[in-house]
C-alpha cells in the first residue's frame, strides 16, 4: 500500500546556527531530502550604497569594512585601487608591498574561519573551529599592530596607507608565517585523513566546470570546480606581477576540492607574504593626494581577488568629491546564485556542509 | 531451567535476589535506602559529568571551560539548574498539549530504571534481577518512546525531522546492541549483572574485543552522541526533538541525555570493563573510575569527529554493525559450544585475532557512501 506523503516548508534562517549570519532559506523537503530551496536575504541591509554617495571618498573607506567583515583589508584594497585608478594616482612601492601583505595575511584568516565554521556546519563539535580560531587571532594581533584594529581595520588610504607598520611587526609576522605551514599541514592531515570527512565532502554538492562558468561563481568555489582563474594572475593589480605563485584548483568541484583550494591558498598565501617581506623597498608609504579630492569625472570598475572571490567596485564620479554612485560586486551574493542547483536532491545535513563550503559573509551580501 | 550449552542461564534461585549482608535485611528498608541512594548517585553523576564533559571537551578545544563559579567551577552546573528552572516555562500554541507535556517524563523515567540492577559493589544494587540485562535492553529502549512524542507532539518542524531520525536510527541500533551483549551473556551463563561482574575473572573487553567495539559504538548511537548525534544536529536542525521545550521540561530532557550517558557507561562497565572489581581500592571507587573513563572516551569521540549523515548512519548499522555482530555471535557460539574449558587466555588470543581479521575485512569491503539507503 502506497501511503500518502506530502512535502513540506521549513525555515531555515535568519536565527539558525549554520546559516553564518541573519540568511534565510525557505526549504521544501521531502522527508529529509531538499526538493527546492528559495535564499532570502537583505536582513543585514544597511543601504550602504547609498550612503556611500552622501560622503566622499575618503571617508567611504569605513563602509567598505563593513561589508565582508571577516575580510576587511581586501575590501579596503578593492576600494582603494578602484579610486586610484579613477584618480590616476600612483601609489608608492612600500605602501603597495604593506597592502599585500595584508591582504594576504587577511585571506589567509578568511580561509581559515571558512574552513573552520565548514567542519562546524558538517558536526564537529566547535574543536577545529576553535583552533582555527587560535591562528586567526595570532593575525588579529598582527593587524592590531598595524592599526590598532582588530575587525574594522580603516587601514589603506586613498594613495597608500594610513600608518606605517611598527618596528616589531617583521619579527612578529615572521614568527608567525614560520608557524604556519606547519600548522595547516597538520590540520589538514588530522582532518583529510578523517573517514567520516571524507565521505562527507568528497562527492557532495559537485558544481560542474560548465555551470561554475556559467553563474559566475568566483574564488575557491570557481577555482574548486577547476577553473584556474586568479585575478591576481589574470589582470594583475598592485604588484603581484613581482611575486611567484600557484592557483590551486580542484577536479571534480565538490565540497572536498573547495576545502582543498582553500588549504592550498593559505600555503600560497604564505608563500606570498614571505616574497613580500623580503622584497619590501623603503620609502613613503602615501602619495601626494590632494586633501579635498575630486577625481576626473568618468566611471571605473576595480576589481580584486579577495578571500572569497572577486570583489568589484563600481564608481562613477561627477566630478566632485563625493562619488555620484558606487556599486558592489561581492563575491559571496554572486557565489550564492550556484546554491540553487547544488543543493536540490541532497540531504539537509549535506546541504549544510555544500553551503558552508560557498563561504558566503551576510554583510557583503545584504551590504 | 534453561541452559546453554551446559550452563545454566538462570541462577538457582529463580526469584530476584535481594541482597547482601551489609544492609539491612527487610524488604522495604532496602527499597528504601537503596531508592534514596540510587537518586543521589544518578542526579550527582549527572550534575557531575555535565560539568567534567564542559570541563574535558574545553580541554580538548584549547579553552579553559567553566572556571568563575566557586572553585574550579565546581558550581557551575548548580547555577545552571537554577537558571533553567527558573526560566520561563512556554508550551507553543497548537502543540499536542497530553503529548507534549508527557513526553519529558517518558524520557527520563526509563533512563533512570536502568540504574536498578547495576550493582556498584559485589552485590549492591537495588534488585539484582536474574533478567537483569534483558531487563536493560528493554528499560532502555522506552526512552526512545519519549523523544518520539516530543518531535511528534510539539508542533514543530524541526522537531519532526528529528523524531523521523529517532524511529530509524535508535530502533536500528537496538539490533547490532542486542547482539553483541549476548557474546558477554554466552561468556556469562547468566543475565544476572552481579553474576556477570564475579564471572569475570578477566575482563570481558579482552574476550569480547569486538563485542565492545559494536556495543559502544551502538550506545553512542543510542545515546545520541557524535558522531551519531542526529538528532539534535545543532547546524542542521538547531535542537532537535527538544526544541520547543523550556524550562523545568528542557531541564528533565537534559537530565535524560546525560542520565543515558551515565547509564551505558556504567553498563559498559559492568559488563566489559569488570564492574566494581579491583585491586586495593574499595569497589565503588573502582566502578566509578571505570564509569569515568569510559566517559571521558565518549567526550573525546565528541570533540572529535564531524557527524555522520542519515543514510550513512544507517548503512553503518545495518551493513557494517550487524553483520560483525553476527560474526562475533557464531565465534563466541562456537568457542563455548566446542571449546567450553580451554583456557581463557587461549579464548583472548582468538578472539583478539578474530575481531581484527574481520574488521579489517568488512573496511575494505564497506564503503560508508557506498549504496544509498533511503532515510
Amino acid at each position: 500500500m502506497a501511503l500518502k506523503t506530502e512535502t513540506f516548508m521549513i525555515n531555515v534562517g535568519p536565527q539558525h546556527p549554520s546559516t553564518h549570519g541573519v540568511f534565510r532559506m525557505r526549504l521544501t523537503l521531502n522527508g529529509e531530502v531538499i526538493q527546492d530551496v528559495e535564499p532570502v536575504f537583505g536582513y543585514l541591509h544597511r543601504g550602504i550604497e547609498k550612503l556611500a554617495e552622501g560622503l566622499n571618498y575618503t571617508q567611504d573607506i569605513v563602509f567598505t569594512d563593513r561589508l565582508d567583515y571577516l575580510a576587511s583589508m581586501t575590501n579596503n584594497q578593492a576600494y582603494v585601487l578602484s579610486v586610484e585608478k579613477l584618480g590616476g594616482i600612483q601609489v608608492p612601492e612600500r605602501a603597495e608591498y604593506l597592502r599585500i601583505i595584508m591582504a594576504e595575511l587577511m585571506r589567509i584568516s578568511s580561509h581559515l574561519m571558512a574552513v573552520g565554521f565548514l567542519l562546524n556546519d558538517l558536526g564537529a563539535f566547535l574543536t577545529p573551529l576553535l583552533y582555527m580560531y587560535r591562528e586567526r587571532e595570532k593575525i588579529l594581533d598582527l593587524f592590531d599592530m598595524v592599526c590598532g584594529q582588530r575587525l574594522t581595520y580603516n587601514y589603506m588610504r586613498i594613495g597608500g596607507v594610513s600608518q606605517d607598520i611598527p618596528e616589531e611587526f617583521l619579527p612578529a609576522l615572521k614568527k608567525f608565517i614560520d608557524s604556519l605551514p606547519g600548522f595547516i599541514n597538520e590540520y589538514d592531515q588530522l582532518l583529510a585523513e578523517n573517514e567520516i570527512l571524507l565521505v562527507r565532502t568528497k562527492n557532495v554538492g559537485i558544481l560542474s566546470r560548465e555551470s561554475a562558468i556559467n553563474y559566475s561563481t568566483a574564488g575557491p568555489v570557481l577555482r574548486g570546480s577547476g577553473v584556474k582563474w586568479d585575478i591576481r594572475k589574470a589582470d594583475p593589480y598592485s604588484v603581484y606581477d613581482r611575486f611567484k605563485f600557484e592557483v590551486p584548483t580542484g577536479t571534480k568541484g565538490d565540497v572536498y576540492d573547495r576545502y582543498r583550494v582553500r588549504i592550498e591558498e593559505m600555503h600560497q598565501s604564505t608563500n606570498i607574504i614571505e616574497q613580500a617581506v623580503a622584497q619590501l623597498p623603503q620609502g613613503e608609504i602615501m602619495a601626494k593626494v590632494p586633501r579635498v579630492f575630486r577625481p576626473p569625472k568618468g566611471e571605473v570598475y576595480g576589481h580584486i581577488e579577495s578571500p572569497k572571490g572577486e570583489f568589484g567596485f563600481y564608481l562613477v564620479s561627477d566630478g566632485s568629491t563625493n562619488p555620484y554612485r558606487l556599486h558592489i560586486r561581492p563575491p559571496s551574493l554572486i557565489n550564492l546564485t550556484a546554491l540553487r542547483e547544488l543543493m536540490i536532491g541532497v540531504k539537509i545535513a549535506d546541504a549544510m556542509g555544500i553551503f558552508g563550503s560557498i563561504d558566503i559573509c551576510v554583510g557583503e551580501i545584504d551590504r | 531451567m534453561m541452559s546453554f550449552f551446559g550452563r545454566s542461564v538462570f541462577p538457582a534461585n529463580f526469584q530476584a535476589t535481594i541482597l547482601s549482608p551489609d544492609w539491612p535485611s527487610g524488604f522495604w528498608s532496602h527499597l528504601v535506602i537503596f531508592v534514596v541512594i540510587l537518586f543521589v548517585f544518578f542526579i550527582f553523576m549527572a550534575v557531575a559529568f555535565i560539568y567534567f564533559e564542559r570541563r574535558v571537551i574545553s580541554r580538548f578545544q584549547i579553552r579553559i571551560g567553566p572556571n568563575r563559579t566557586g572553585p574550579f567551577g565546581l558550581l557551575q552546573p548548580i547555577a545552571d539548574v537554577i537558571k533553567i528552572l527558573i526560566k520561563e516555562d512556554i508550551i507553543p500554541f497548537n502543540v499536542d498539549k497530553i503529548i507534549h507535556l508527557l513526553a519529558p517524563a517518558v524520557a527520563v523515567v526509563p533512563a533512570i530504571m536502568v540504574f536498578a540492577v547495576i550493582p556498584f559493589q559485589n552485590g549492591a544494587s537495588l534488585v539484582d534481577l536474574n533478567v537483569g540485562l534483558l531487563y536493560i535492553v528493554a528499560i532502555s529502549s522506552v526512552s526512545v518512546v519519549g523523544m518520539v512524542m516530543a518531535g511528534w507532539g510539539s508542533n514543530n518542524k524541526y522537531g519532526l525531522v528529528s523524531a523521523m531520525r529517532v524511529i530509524a536510527q535508535v530502533v536500528s541500533y537496538e539490533i547490532p546492541l542486542a547482539l553483541a551483549i549476548i557474546g558477554v551473556v554466552l561468556y556469562a551463563g547468566t543475565l544476572s549483572m552481579n553474576a556477570i561482574v564475579q564471572a569475570q575473572s578477566i575482563p570481558y573487553i579482552l574476550l569480547q574485543p569486538m563485542g565492545f567495539l559494536i556495543y559502544f559504538l551502538a550506545s553512542m548511537a543510542e545515546i545520541n552522541r557524535t558522531p551519531f548525534d542526529l538528532l539534535e544536529a545543532e547546524s542542521e536542525i538547531v535542537a532537535g526533538y527538544n526544541i520547543e521545550y523550556s524550562g523545568f521540561k528542557f531541564a528533565l530532557f537534559y537530565l535524560t541525555e546525560y542520565t543515558e550517558a551515565l547509564a551505558v557507561t556504567t553498563i559498559i562497565t559492568t559488563l566489559y570493563l569488570g564492574g566494581w572489581k579491583g585491586p586495593f581500592l574499595p569497589p565503588v571507587i573502582w566502578f566509578l573510575i571505570k564509569v569515568f573513563a569510559v566517559f571521558v572516551l565518549i567526550i573525546w569521540v565528541r570533540a572529535t569527529l564531524p557527524r555522520l549523515r542519515i543514510d550513512q548512519v544507517m548503512g553503518f548499522a545495518w551493513k557494517f554493525l550487524l553483520p560483525l555482530a553476527f560474526i562475533n555471535l557464531l565465534v563466541t557460539g562456537i568457542q563455548i559450544a566446542v571449546w567450553p574449558d580451554i583456557s581463557q587466555w587461549v579464548m583472548v588470543g582468538v578472539n583478539i585475532i578474530v575481531a581484527a581479521v574481520s574488521i579489517l575485512l568488512f573496511s575494505r569491503f564497506f564503503r560508508l557512501n557506498g549504496d544509498k539507503v533511503e532515510g
